[in-house]
């Protein structure tokens, strides 16, 4: 079922580039019938899972490298579990959104859509791998579509970004890839789920584990992104087309809280413990620091890119206390935080579509002309700031009741970092939709295509569902997380 | 051992080496580019056929009073060095780059090819010497064979630099010779186990000057200067046959001399130059990334990345600690999958400088539209250079790095550490490479196919790459059967 899940995007992809090429407009089309198969699919394998049965579940595996031969064993292997889960649904939910949203892209189509439906693969495949070698292919399997899509159909500096987010994610998994090379051969084998037990974890690898943490951390973190290797991201964001920077802030970021919840703490649980809290300030300066430069941006792109890099340095701070509940804050974060983002990029996406400048100080008063996409924008703009019964409040006060105990330091300060989330976002809002309406927008209409509100809405039926009923989520992933938190009981 | 038992222990070589003379002599008799070529191609596939007989009658042991044995690190070779030859004869057949296919070409050209093969047989420093400079010399005149100042610039200097590594390795082995009084690898094994007193200091001189000598070959760092211009000026088919079948060659005999002569990881001097070739390693990769980023032309960007590369090959000769047939099994497959891949990317450059005139990486724009198979044989190449899986560069770094972390040894462990960042260097102009075929917009855009033999081995040299990457087993075994020999 997984591989059936795992290729699907890929099959399609292929079927985009087979298109005559006269009748490139069709790509679109194929494109939506294959995300909307995948996402069904995806929604089918969030309800299946079953959250009572601890452990990876549908799982697909076979051996690829044989151990006899060399003395480790590399594995062909998928599986899902309560972190896998949600991380799924939302990889299968926004590449729809993704495939919506570029409805209108007239250049080179089929190539358009054929790497982007690429992209689901290669993030899907993160999201799936049970095994360090396929999980770090799957990893710079992604870089590929994302060079190509910021690059040709990027706006501003296009090439600079796509350039620029290239060198910084093969530089840290450059040093993600010695890490997982040190661990494997140490082990003999590259299976996460062995790696991760108490017989298999490689105790006393050639060189300190320590070092080994940092190395496969240093590839997380600066997808997360951290401050401060943040600074790809803005460019990256912004530069992207509206599709892609809906993926790469909804889900790309996604990879690197994941890998830390699923590699660096299970596998290495010690090392965890003496850093965690140099996580804690690291993640207490990317909420603070994030949320100082994204009040300083006068480009609503760069603002929501900008508050991307606070809103993760929740997800490190939830993972910093090392304990269930902080733990299932940043799981949770991941989702909500997906969806959120992938919102407010499509709304900024669509509204620059209208005005073809993103400068905040151009806009004013849009709310007169377009209403709807204001309200979207509201909303997707509390649920940011974590308005109680939107999703973000559920996922950030889960992280702060996680680790008050743990680092109260950092907590208060990331408890700020929420204020100063309500001043960019409302600052931003008023900016933009309140005011006078300027004479220049006089023209402009509002969302009125069908892809414009499927978009909207498959994003907001998730941001109210998860803030009014948690639980939707909350079951599977503290199934996922539990297993992780025992680690450090167990220790004490 | 009848005088047939003899030739047949060395029987592939001697059915190239008797090829050459015949496509010399066949000349003389009927000029002509017709008849050459099928001479050449038949004693090729005579050679290839007598291999497999070998393998299928079981021939083993030692021949020629010892100076060349028959075993499946030899036959390994064989196959390997015959499949490389073939397809630059091939590729020379069709005309393509500066070098003209003559007579004289072709012979050279299985004069090298059979000397190598006997370079891998060799047990003896005496004949490894001497086939060695017959490699060497033949591949002199390979260099310079186009008569243009380039080509014969490259000669010249390949000859100069070829002369003093002879010099240099011969010293060495003086060496070798001078303290354990014999010149068959088994015998100075045999000393260098026993371990006599107060020789460990002129041992380690020898083998610093082997290595020296052998750095030459295997184009590492230090001995490397050679190799940018030689590489740029040799007429390009002549350069494919350096990089991978020189090289590889080079290989075979650090391999025996270093694991059969001065004796694996039990000897007291193991350490010693276990070290040595981890720094040479260290540095190959370095220097060959750092300026590899540099080039703007493709030959020299290649010519540097195989230096780099020939660092990560000596990372596994390096492992000589790790237990078992890791390391020289990491490396035999290292070194064959390599040659499907610089051949595969080689054979792109000529087809394309045949086409556009150009060795400019900046007239790489846009090849995507011009000829889309090319492109896509030239990137996956691209892709296995870098280690991107699920190619067969990838499992050939991963194997060869386990054999590092084998080994126990923590400076191995930081050799890796620093290839795989190396690595990490690497993807940079491999992969601008890459972006320039399929992001820029060609300047000119008619396109073009190469012709249906070039094609068949650009498809094949891509379904190496591929296979593999996918399904190593087969070749593993081979290599790991090839190294137990050594052992």
């Amino acid at each position: 079922m997984l591989t059936v899940f795992l290729l699907l995007p890929l099959v399609g992809a292929l079927t985009v580039l087979t298109l005559p090429r006269d009748n490139e407009g069709n790509a679109r089309w194929v494109a939506l019938f294959y995300s909307v198969l995948t996402f069904i699919m995806s929604v089918a394998i969030f309800i299946r899972f079953d959250p009572d049965n601890p452990g990876y579940q549908f799982v697909d595996r076979f051996e690829w490298i044989q151990g006899g031969d060399t003395g480790f064993t590399v594995q062909y292997a998928l599986g899902v579990d309560g972190l896998s889960a949600p991380l799924v649904l939302l990889t299968g939910l926004l590449s729809l959104a993704a495939v919506l949203v570029s409805w209108n892209i007239d250049l080179r189509p089929k190539q358009y859509f054929a790497w982007l439906l690429v992209l689901e693969t290669a993030v899907a495949g993160v999201f799936l791998s049970l095994d360090l070698i396929q999980f770090f292919f799957f990893w710079e399997l992604e870089l590929l579509p994302m060079y190509m899509l910021i690059s040709i159909w990027g706006s501003g500096r296009p090439r600079y970004s796509a350039m620029k987010f290239l060198l910084f994610t093969m530089g840290g998994s450059a040093f993600m890839l010695v890490g997982f090379l040190v661990l494997g051969l140490t082990a003999g084998t590259f299976d996460i789920a062995v790696l991760a037990t108490e017989a298999g974890r490689p105790l006393d690898a050639v060189i300190p584990l320590s070092v080994v943490f940092w190395l496969v951390m240093a590839a997380f973190l600066v997808k997360l992104p951290v401050i401060p290797v943040h600074t790809w991201l803005p460019d990256a964001d912004s530069d992207a087309p509206t599709a892609v920077a809906v993926m790469l802030g909804g889900v790309l970021l996604k990879m690197g809280g994941y890998g830390i919840l699923r590699i660096a703490l299970p596998i290495m649980p010690d090392q965890a413990r003496d850093f965690g809290v140099i996580l804690a300030i690291i993640a207490a300066a990317s909420v603070i620091w994030g949320a100082i430069l994204t009040l300083q941006q006068r480009d609503l792109k760069r603002l929501v890119a900008y508050s991307s890099v606070s809103h993760m340095g929740y997800v490190l701070l939830g993972v910093s206390a090392l304990g269930a509940v902080g733990l299932s804050g940043a799981a949770l974060q991941m989702f909500t935080h997906g969806t959120i983002t992938g919102l407010l990029f499509i709304v900024v996406g669509l509204i620059y579509d209208r005005t073809h400048t993103r400068q905040i100080a151009d806009m004013s008063g849009l709310l007169h002309r377009m209403p709807i996409l204001g309200v979207v924008m509201i909303i997707a703009g509390l649920a940011s700031l974590g308005l109680p019964a939107l999703s973000g409040f559920v996922a950030e006060f889960t992280v702060f009741a996680g680790t008050i105990q743990a680092h109260p330091a950092a907590t208060i300060i990331g408890v700020f970092g929420v204020v100063l989330a309500a001043g960019y976002i409302l600052w931003a809002v008023q900016r933009v939709f309140t005011g006078p309406p300027d004479e220049r927008w006089t023209g402009l209409t509002d969302a009125r295509e069908w892809w414009e509100y499927a978009a909207m809405a498959s994003m907001l039926i998730f941001i109210v569902g998860v803030g009014v009923y948690p639980r939707l989520l909350t079951d599977v992933i503290e199934s996922g997380v539990e297993p992780i938190a025992l680690l450090w009981q167990a220790a004490v | 051992m009848n005088w047939f038992d003899q030739i047949h222990h060395i029987g592939p070589a001697f059915a190239l080496l008797l090829g050459a003379g015949v496509v010399m002599g066949a000349d003389l008799v009927r000029p002509g580019r017709a008849p050459v070529l099928t001479l050449t191609l038949i004693s090729l596939l005579v050679g290839f056929a007598w291999a497999i007989w070998q393998v299928l009658a079981g021939t083993s042991g030692p021949a020629i009073s010892g100076a060349v044995v028959v075993d499946e690190f030899a036959l390994f070779f064989t196959f390997l060095l015959i499949g490389v030859t073939a397809a630059v004869v091939i590729v020379t057949a069709e005309g393509l780059s500066r070098a003209e296919p003559r007579p004289e070409f072709f012979a050279l050209l299985l004069t090298a090819a059979g000397s190598m093969v006997l370079l891998a047989q060799a047990q003896d420093l005496i004949a490894i010497f001497v086939f060695l400079e017959t490699t060497s010399v033949s591949q002199f005149v390979l260099a310079g064979v186009a008569r243009d100042d380039r080509s014969s610039e490259a000669g010249l200097k390949y000859l100069l630099a070829g002369a003093v590594a002879a010099a240099v390795l011969l010293y060495g082995f003086a060496f070798l010779f001078g303290l354990s009084g014999t010149t068959s690898l088994d015998g100075i094994a045999t000393f260098v186990s026993s371990n006599a007193g107060g020789t460990e200091l002129a041992l380690v001189f020898g083998f610093v000057l082997v290595a020296a000598g052998l750095g030459f070959k295997m184009s590492i760092a230090p001995f490397q200067a050679w190799v940018p211009d030689v590489y740029e000026g040799a007429p390009t088919t002549v350069t494919s046959f350096l990089s991978v079948a020189s090289k590889a060659a080079g290989f075979a005999v650090a391999l025996r001399i270093f694991y059969v002569g001065l004796g694996g990881a039990d000897t007291f001097i193991a350490e010693h130059w276990a070290a040595l070739f981890a720094v040479l390693a260290g540095a190959s990769m370095t220097f060959g990334n750092a300026a590899a980023i540099l080039q703007t032309n493709v030959k020299r960007l290649l010519a540097y990345s195989s230096i780099a590369q020939a660092g990560n090959v000596a990372v596994g000769l390096a492992a000589v600690a790790a237990s078992g047939a890791a390391g020289p099994s990491a490396v035999l497959f290292f070194l064959a999958t390599y040659a499907a891949t610089n051949l595969g990317a080689f054979f792109c450059v000529i087809v394309v400088s045949e086409r556009i005139g150009s060795e400019r990486l900046a007239d790489y724009a846009g090849l995507i539209r011009r000829s889309p198979a090319v492109a896509v044989v030239l990137l996956l190449c691209l892709l296995s250079l870098t280690g991107i899986p699920p190619t067969a560069g990838f499992l050939a770094k991963l194997y060869v790095f386990n054999s590092a972390v084998q080994t126990g040894v923590d400076w191995m462990v930081i050799l890796v550490a620093v290839a795989v960042l190396n690595s990490a260097v690497s993807a940079f102009y491999y992969l601008r490479w890459a972006r320039t075929m399929v992001l820029d917009d060609p300047v000119d855009e008619t396109p073009f196919r190469p012709s249906a033999p070039v094609q068949g081995l650009l498809g094949l040299a891509a379904i190496a790459v591929l296979y593999f990457g996918l399904w190593p087993s087969q070749l593993l075994q081979a290599a790991q059967r090839a190294a137990e020999n050594l052992l």
